[in-house]
């Protein structure tokens, strides 16, 4: 209503002249957009450079890459055996880490009382989630390869010991991504369960889960991801980064004990090599297919958990 | 109808339902115990060999020699301990203006448009695996950066490592960054606004200065997974089984956790035995100890940026 007269009073040009004036705003914002872009590029060129890298391999041998073994000439050298190697671990990481740490989640989330035990087993966590990988490697060096009964359960170097020992590395980020989720459940939802007369475990699996669920299974996912190219404790436990005699076929679940590799190990293990064949279009053409796998985890994660966070909204 | 009067049992529920009940809460309690199960066995595996190593070494070999050499039994432990610092520090001299930068830009700026692209983006970068990065900072950085920056500096080296291992922790100082930023009230800025302020200067002057705890741990544990990441430097280090002495980052190094993974891939031929072996140990202990301490460090101060609001 009074609009006219303000702006007789406010001429504006005083807005233009603020406007103008905000150079430092300016600078602010574009010097954000270029460290933004700075990174996106980074990723840009690491895409470009792996592909580019391997495309003789891409364009001319894919299907027999993926399909044949380790060999001492890059020409007719593969990755079977690093790929089966890889979905081995997931496979043991997904049994033994996750239900350990969906476990600990309902326990430290759910039952457990706030006290000393439950404040040192959560620092506990934290802190382990902080350890580099590395370490971990020391772990299933001495506990799964070598430890006394363990070892001789693993068999050595081998998918099982190599399995533990990722599980054990991913074991607190699973416990953490679950607490969270399960943590999100609203708690007029446990009350609702515990007035009809339902017990502790029966709320938690008909009420707490469900709701988790999606948020535990982004977690889930992120953790395979990472257990799938980490290399660094593989290194220690011994992978092989030699030859393997054959390929077996694909149900011979014993191949659990005996010595393998997987993609992360190959891709080092080329990269360190003086061949081209090997060194760049070999370890370009595996990163591809370990980036594949690893990615592909990812995203289903990341859509996954968005879904359930416009669920939870709407 | 006879109504009984009611007993405590009653109200209990069946015996079956309750041992039910019992076994399940034991079950998930003994899933929790494996958690400290495993730190407990970090510690084992860590102590047995890292004390062998400290008892039987000749201490003089492992400060003022010519390098890392354990398979000569020489321990040079400032050659690789530099290395872990410089690396951390070219590392976050990346990872955190850019991570912080996007951080930023996240909380503050984007529209809701960019954001619904360029978080998933992030955290898909998030998942790159180390050794990827490691073939590029070996295949592109060095080359094409480094190598064109400065003329004197080695085909494979530490800045070129470093900078990869700084990619590889920039999403991981974006996240912790902006859950740091988002937690400052929306009162403050309005408050700002309020007075006037534009928007770079409540972003400088109010949001960071509010979330500046939170920043300082985003960077530590960002410096933390820096100091313990392996295979980036393992592969684009250009150093194999041993490094001379050099506290020029442009000369070929060795980390702590590169060093690690050097004489544990050559675990085939010296069999688990001998000092070089029982170094990894050693190295692992003192690596353990530093990562430790930067946690505990950033958990004091996330600690602090809970506290307030």
């Amino acid at each position: 209503m009074a609009s006219p007269s303000v702006r007789k009073r406010l001429p504006a040009t005083t807005f233009n002249l603020t406007r103008r004036m905000d150079v430092k705003g300016r600078v602010f914002e574009v010097a954000l957009l270029m460290a933004v872009a700075v990174t996106l590029g980074a990723v840009a060129a690491l895409i470009s450079q792996v592909f580019f890298d391997a495309w003789p391999v891409l364009s001319g041998r894919f299907g027999q890459f993926l399909t044949s073994g380790l060999g001492s000439r890059p020409e007719i050298s593969g990755i079977a055996q690093g790929l089966r190697g890889t979905l081995y671990l997931c496979f043991i990481v997904a049994v033994v880490a996750f239900p350990l740490g969906i476990g600990s989640a309902i326990y430290l989330e759910q039952y457990a009382k706030p006290g000393r035990l439950t404040r040192f087993v959560d620092l506990n966590i934290r802190n382990l989630a902080g350890v580099p990988s590395v370490v971990y490697g020391i772990l299933g060096l001495t506990v799964f390869v070598k430890g006394p009964f363990v070892g001789a359960i693993t068999g050595g170097r081998t998918p099982l010991a190599a399995g533990l020992t990722l599980s054990a590395l991913v074991l607190p980020l699973v416990i953490i991504a679950s607490v969270e989720a399960i943590r999100s459940v609203p708690q007029e939802l446990i009350e609702a369960g515990y007035g009809v007369g339902a017990t502790q475990s029966e709320v938690i699996r008909h009420h707490v889960l469900p709701y988790a669920i999606p948020g535990i299974l982004t977690g889930t996912l992120l953790s395979m991801a990472r257990a799938a190219g980490e290399a660094a404790p593989l290194i220690l436990v011994g992978t092989t980064t030699g030859f393997l005699t054959n390929i077996p076929a694909w149900w011979d679940v014993g191949q659990v004990r005996e010595r393998f590799t997987a993609m992360p190990i190959i891709i080092t293990s080329w990269v360190r090599q003086p061949e081209t064949g090997f060194k760049v279009e070999g370890a370009a053409a595996a990163i591809i297919v370990l980036m594949l796998v690893v990615v592909m985890l990812n995203s289903v994660a990341i859509v996954l958990r968005s879904r359930f966070e416009k669920r939870r909204q709407g | 109808m006879t109504t009984q009067p009611w007993t405590v049992s009653d109200l209990q529920g069946s015996p079956r339902r309750q041992r039910r009940e019992t076994a399940i809460r034991r079950l998930v309690f003994a899933a929790t115990v494996t958690s400290v199960l495993v730190s407990g066995l970090i510690l084992y595996s860590l102590a047995f060999e890292a004390i062998t190593f400290m008892r039987e070494v000749d201490w003089s070999t492992t400060w003022g020699q010519l390098g890392w050499f354990p398979r000569r039994g020489i321990f040079d432990l400032p050659t690789i301990m530099v290395a872990t610092v410089s690396v951390t520090v070219i590392a976050m001299a990346v990872a955190g203006p850019l991570g912080l930068a996007a951080a930023i830009y996240l909380s503050e700026y984007a529209p809701s448009r960019v954001r619904t692209v360029l978080k998933p983006t992030l955290e898909v970068m998030a998942g790159i695996p180390s050794v990827v990065l490691g073939y590029f900072a070996l295949r592109f950085i060095a080359p094409q950066l480094v190598g064109n920056l400065f003329s004197t500096a080695a085909p494979a080296n530490l800045l070129a490592a470093g900078v990869g291992v700084g990619l590889l922790i920039i999403p991981l100082m974006a996240s912790l960054s902006e859950d740091a930023l988002t937690a400052v009230p929306h009162s403050l800025r309005q408050a700002s606004a309020g007075l006037g302020a534009r928007k770079v200067t409540t972003t400088t002057n109010v949001v960071i200065p509010a979330a500046v705890s939170g920043l300082t741990a985003a960077g530590i544990v960002a410096a933390s997974r820096a100091v313990g990441e392996t295979m980036v430097v393992f592969i684009a280090g250009g150093a194999a089984d041993s490094v001379i002495k050099s506290y020029n980052p442009l000369d070929p190094g060795m980390t702590m956790t590169a060093a690690m993974a050097s004489v544990a891939s050559g675990t085939d031929s010296i069999a688990g035995q001998g000092q070089a072996f029982q170094s990894l140990f050693f190295v692992g202990l003192l690596l353990f100890i530093m990562t430790m301490l930067l946690n505990v460090l950033a958990d004091k101060f996330v600690r602090r940026f809970r506290q307030r609001y």
